[in-house]
């Protein structure tokens, strides 16, 4: 699914943070979001689910004009969110509770378990289980959603170095795998290097796509990251840049 | 140490009794100032059959109050957190309803109800209901928003908030309301029989006092706390059949310790 985003424009009370913000995402790519805090990246992913209404422009989705919070869009926030007095199953149908498909989407549910490396964890509860596991069940529910685009808003922030690298290797496979077009706001440049086709890096709030990087390698490895020492400057030195300098 | 924590408080309680037993021997204190722990034991033994049939009455009573709480508590709760301006007009009410003296309403309650088990039951619904209201409502607002908002995104709407997300949340809050509130369900139930009545341990309490028979009111005070003790464990019973989460959690730590 193809997402545009044209002219979107967010204010809070005393800032503007989004700005006639335009973008666009081909079906099947995976897109990251950088920036320095307080740009509006998590804003941005928070209108287009829905949570926030925007005070102008419009979303697309393969040109048809949509609202968020219409189920159009798969929403992954930073936590896990996952309820703890629900067991994983639970957890995991949420959106199929939600549209009265909660039997079906069981079914789904545990079809995809082994897949999400939770084999064994349906009657669990969230505290039973370690970090990367709640999080690889938060995504479970994110693709059991039947939403055409996902938006991550930094899925492993919260993880511990090791955790989070295992499960940036681990969503890259199944990106791969699943190709769904994905929007992906995080901190970390090189999860946005290793991750994506494309990096957007907003400015200041209200400023808009500073620079627009595409990344052309197909074969990724760590070891091809641990050589990107360049364009990791290259983006450190984007964000840091104050607006208005050159 | 696990044996410990589970012993102390009853070592605690019969060191108290010992030391009340050995008091009242000593100085001689006679029956109808203060009876022994021995003599009240010996009453509740020989009244048992009596106390067992005035509590069943109290029993039921307190038991109606607390389920007509139960539900004032649901919907007033569910209110309260759904619109800031009923909380603002009806809060205040609420807590006034606390600060009027029960022993004051009660009589107010059997003008108006007369003699049967509508008084009591209300009164007993006028001390119920309030921590029930308080402790579920404070629930319901205590949720993170980022729940709210995943459900919101999924397109879940204001029923589904609260039928997912804000009930269930509540539950552990709601269900301490519910403790406080059994305990004062017999307390509440007695009060009422208190006033006028012709059955009930309030009502056996009365006539045992007037009569001077010490023993029998302490006999009937113990009765009152092992009566409230069963409607706090049938809550901790309702407790364990909502929450499975908890169960698994207790479970899990008794593995741990043992």
């Amino acid at each position: 699914m193809k997402l545009t985003v044209k002219n979107l424009n967010f204010a809070y009370a005393d800032q503007e943070v989004l700005h006639d913000l335009s973008f666009e995402i081909g079906d099947g790519e995976f897109v990251s979001i950088l920036g320095p805090s307080g740009c509006g990246k998590s804003t941005l992913l928070n209108v287009l689910s829905g949570i926030l209404l925007p005070q102008g422009g419009a979303v697309y989705i393969d040109e048809v004009p949509v609202k968020g919070g219409d189920g159009r869009f798969a929403y992954m926030p930073q936590n896990d969110l996952l309820f703890p007095w629900k067991t994983i199953l639970d957890n995991v149908c949420l959106y199929g509770e939600i549209h009265h498909r909660k039997k079906e989407m069981r079914q789904e549910a545990r079809s995809q378990m082994a897949r999400f490396g939770l084999k064994g964890c349906e009657n669990k509860y969230p505290g039973e289980l370690s970090g990367g596991m709640r999080q690889r069940a938060a995504f479970l529910r994110t693709t059991l959603c039947e939403a055409g685009i996902y938006l991550l808003d930094e899925p492993f922030g919260a993880l511990d170095v090791i955790t989070r690298s295992d499960m940036q290797e681990w969503l890259k496979d199944l990106c791969t795998k699943l190709k769904k077009t994905i929007l992906l706001v995080t901190h970390d440049t090189d999860e946005a290097i290793y991750l994506s086709d494309r990096i957007l890096i907003l400015g200041a709030p209200g400023e808009g796509i500073r620079r627009e990087i595409t990344i052309h390698e197909q074969n990724r490895t760590r070891e091809w990251l641990y050589e990107q020492g360049s364009l990791r400057a290259e983006i450190h030195r984007i964000i840091k840049t104050k607006s208005g300098e050159k | 140490m696990k044996k410990m924590t589970k012993t102390a408080p009853v070592i605690v309680i019969l060191a108290l009794a010992a030391a009340w037993e050995l008091i009242v021997q000593i100085a001689g204190i006679p029956l109808y100032v203060l009876p022994a722990p021995s003599d009240t034991l010996r009453a509740f033994a020989s009244e048992f059959p009596t106390l067992l049939g005035h509590g069943a009455v109290t029993v039921m009573e307190a038991l109606a109050g607390m389920g007509i709480s139960f539900v004032i508590g649901i919907v007033m709760g569910i209110l309260i957190d759904a619109m800031p301006t009923f909380k603002r007009c009806v809060y205040p009410i609420l807590v006034v309803t606390q600060t009027v003296p029960t022993i004051v309403l009660a009589p107010i309650f059997i003008i108006y109800m007369g003699f049967g088990y509508a008084p009591k039951i209300l009164t007993v619904v006028l001390m119920c209901f309030f921590p029930i209201v308080v402790s579920f409502s404070d629930g319901l607002g205590q949720m993170d928003q980022g729940y709210l908002n995943l459900v919101k995104t999924y397109g879940g709407n204001r029923v589904q908030l609260y039928r997912i997300v804000k009930i269930p949340s509540a539950m552990i809050s709601l269900l301490s309301g519910l403790k406080v509130a059994a305990t004062y369900s017999i307390s509440g139930a007695v009060v009422g029989e208190w006033i006028a009545s012709q059955s009930g341990l309030g009502y056996y309490l009365i006539r045992a006092k007037n009569a001077y028979m010490l023993d029998d009111v302490f006999a009937c005070v113990l009765m009152i706390i092992l009566l409230s003790l069963l409607m706090n464990g049938i809550v901790k019973l309702f407790g364990w059949a909502v929450l499975p989460m908890e169960r698994r959690k207790k479970q899990t730590e008794g593995k741990q310790l043992s």
